[in-house]
């Protein structure tokens, strides 16, 4: 393959920074609305909730796992806070501590039973998923909560303007926890110890293991860090549906694998960037937005995602098998 | 010269040595038949000591033959693709597309007032046009497992997501119902009190156990499972035998669709969405290894009837389902924590042998 070619198809960020910048290009010649400010931002903000939580999947697909049970740590740790803050009067500061306590414990049991049963995650969040919406659902009996207080479902504008066209720009409460989110994750993960041990164990938890690091504290913080990130994406999506149900994301987990996957994460463990998820989303987001723009059906969304997961997957294999083709011819 | 075979068990005669056989299967960790066998005995005595007048009666046994056979298909589909290493995560994608296709042709192309040979025809003909539909979902997602090396997991995500965005843009979200009444029956009808659907799940059961244990495609599959480099290069056409996993897979879930549609009366999008993860609790549950290469149908056939006598004894007790789902839960991972305990406990430090 000439060389351009190899660096665009072999990683599978710069794949998809380039069909983003495609996507992006063509979107704005057909829609003049697209590339506005109220666009993007109302983009950023609906996709808020997908981005913190693909954020956390991202760290536990790093370390080499799969954690399907945190969209139900996500309803929990919700249904905690807004039960604390309406019905006992708990301060909210508090309340949200609490939730988010509970957010990190759901995610450190996953890690526990990972770790002491050596099953592999899927198999210990397929049961505990089932374990923590099934609890859920029966101590809360799917009633749902309404009378949120005001901060919390009108959203805190941390900035608002208007933009020349009349249209209102607001930078909300999500779009600031997003950001935070990503930075703290891309700080985490690039320039910790903890987060450098993450990518060591995904990569090869031989060799990890032999060379000191503790297995247990690396799952722990993989699975509790996703475990607070689901709670406060849960806090989020409270906030931008003005209620909290227990069945809100209920089958959402698949969905958030399948954006993390976009962005380059593998399954294998150990490779992946908070960058790659940031475009995973945006790609997503953009082709959803585009298809509304230009008038196309939003039912025909899925049939797009599909497409584009099955074409980023095909050009990360087709990417792989070159080289290994290329390492097996030059060696042999 | 032969290494000293160290000493594993006396081998003594008749009964004494059958039990010392079970007792050492146990020891070196198998969670086999036995063991499930004993958590669904104990719990059908736990069930009928509870609820004595309603539990333990025929129309309890019937309720549950009458549930059982469209989890025991899907679950049918999940584990020969687990048994080779991979997974499918599009089964309940690919069960209601074809169940659209079938349910289009006969709701919307099939005159109402078709009789007779007409009928059986046009019967014939959607059930076709959905086997047809399976077989090449089937087969594209073994070719891409197959030729690009990608792990299942990721591909059958991509073609779950597909099929699902396929299916919901098609029907707009809405189900199709209203189907020939010769269909319903398969769903309603019984033979000596046992529901069809329950006897084509147990032939098909059979079918796919047999496919495994006596056939060379079987033996193939468990081999790719256990080792895929491996069985490439002892000259088996690997790519062959995964593109025969999915196709096989598929096909499993064609015959879900017709079950699933004569019991709901329906075909949608989104029915029995939440089927997916109990199918591979199941599949594991039945002693399936996640990694592939180990797995019998008979354990996972047993494991159905946990999770099926778990249901139904919760329902007659008036327990909510969600904890008729939570105890799922709790039940794989006790048989993961007594697997897990067994091969610590055989893997321990011993200094003496304790004598027997």
């Amino acid at each position: 393959m000439p060389k351009t070619l190899r660096f665009v198809f072999g990683r599978t960020e710069a794949a998809l920074g380039a069909a983003i910048v495609i996507t992006a290009i063509v979107l704005s010649l057909s829609s003049p609305y697209f590339l506005t400010v109220a666009n993007l931002v109302d983009l950023v903000e609906a996709y808020s909730v997908t981005t913190i939580l693909a954020a956390g999947v991202f760290v536990v697909l790093v370390s080499g796992g799969i954690d399907i049970s945190f969209t139900a740590t996500a309803s929990a740790a919700q249904y905690l806070a807004a039960y604390l803050i309406v019905s006992r009067g708990v301060p909210a500061v508090s309340a949200l501590a609490l939730a988010a306590l509970l957010g990190i414990a759901l995610g450190s049991i996953n890690a526990l039973l990972t770790y002491h049963l050596r099953v592999v995650s899927i198999i210990v969040t397929i049961a505990t998923s089932s374990i923590y919406y099934a609890l859920l659902i029966y101590f809360t009996d799917a009633q749902e909560i309404y009378n949120l207080p005001d901060w919390w479902s009108n959203g805190v504008s941390f900035f608002r303007t208007e933009t020349a066209a009349g249209d209102i720009v607001r930078i909300t409460l999500p779009i600031v926890v997003m950001i935070a989110v990503l930075a703290l994750t891309h700080q985490l993960m690039n320039r910790s110890r903890i987060g450098r041990q993450v990518y060591a164990f995904g990569g090869n938890p031989e060799a990890a293991s032999r060379v000191g690091i503790n297995i247990l504290k690396v799952q722990l913080f993989a699975y509790g860090y996703l475990g607070l990130l689901a709670a406060i994406a849960g806090f989020i999506q409270a906030g931008r549906v003005h209620q909290a149900v227990p069945t809100a994301m209920n089958g959402q987990e698949l969905n958030v694998l399948a954006v993390a996957i976009l962005g380059g994460a593998s399954l294998v463990g150990g490779i992946g960037s908070t960058g790659g998820v940031i475009l995973g989303v945006l790609f997503l987001a953009m082709l959803q937005n585009g298809l509304n723009l230009l008038g196309v059906s939003s039912y025909f969304f899925g049939v797009v995602t599909g497409l584009a997961i099955l074409a980023s997957i095909t050009m990360t294999g087709l990417a792989e098998k070159y080289a290994r083709r290329r390492r097996v011819t030059r060696t042999g | 010269m032969a290494e000293p075979t160290p000493e594993v068990h006396v081998p003594l005669r008749g009964l004494m040595g059958e039990l010392d056989k079970f007792l050492a299967t146990l020891r070196q960790g198998g969670f086999g038949i036995g063991g499930l066998l004993l958590i669904l005995i104990a719990l059908v005595a736990v069930f009928s000591l509870f609820e004595p007048t309603t539990f333990p009666r025929a129309t309890t046994l019937q309720a549950m033959m009458f549930q059982l056979p469209e989890l025991g298909l899907l679950s049918l589909a999940m584990a020969i693709p687990l048994i080779s290493g991979g997974i499918n995560l599009a089964i309940i994608a690919t069960a209601n597309a074809a169940g659209l296709l079938m349910a289009y042709i006969l709701t919307a192309l099939m005159p109402p007032e078709t009789q007779g040979g007409a009928l059986v025809l046009w019967m014939m003909g959607a059930f076709a046009a959905g086997l047809l539909l399976c077989l090449a979902i089937g087969a594209v997602t073994g070719l891409m497992v197959a030729v690009l090396g990608v792990h299942p997991i990721l591909v059958t995500l991509g073609t779950m997501t597909l099929l699902h965005g396929c299916s919901i843009y098609f029907t707009r979200g809405r189900t199709l119902s209203g189907f020939p009444d010769a269909l319903i029956q398969i769903s309603n009808d019984t033979v000596l009190g046992v529901p069809i659907s329950f006897f084509v799940f147990v032939v098909v059961a059979a079918l796919v156990h047999l496919l495994l244990t006596r056939t060379a495609l079987g033996v193939r599959i468990h081999m790719i499972g256990s080792n895929l480099e491996a069985t490439r290069f002892s000259g088996v056409d690997t790519r062959r035998v995964l593109v025969s996993v999915y196709v096989l897979s598929s096909l499993l879930c064609f015959l879900a669709a017709i079950v699933m549609m004569a019991r709901f009366n329906s075909a949608g999008a989104d029915i029995a969405g939440s089927y997916l993860l109990i199918t591979i609790l199941a599949a594991i549950l039945g002693g399936i290894d996640p990694y592939g290469g180990f797995g019998r149908i008979s354990g996972l056939f047993v494991a159905l009837w946990i999770l099926q006598t778990i249901a139904s004894g919760f329902n007659l007790m008036n327990l909510s389902p969600h904890l008729a789902l939570a105890s799922w839960g709790f039940i794989l991972l006790l048989v993961m924590g007594v697997k897990r305990f067994r091969i610590s406990w055989n893997a321990r430090p011993r200094t003496e042998r304790p004598k027997a």
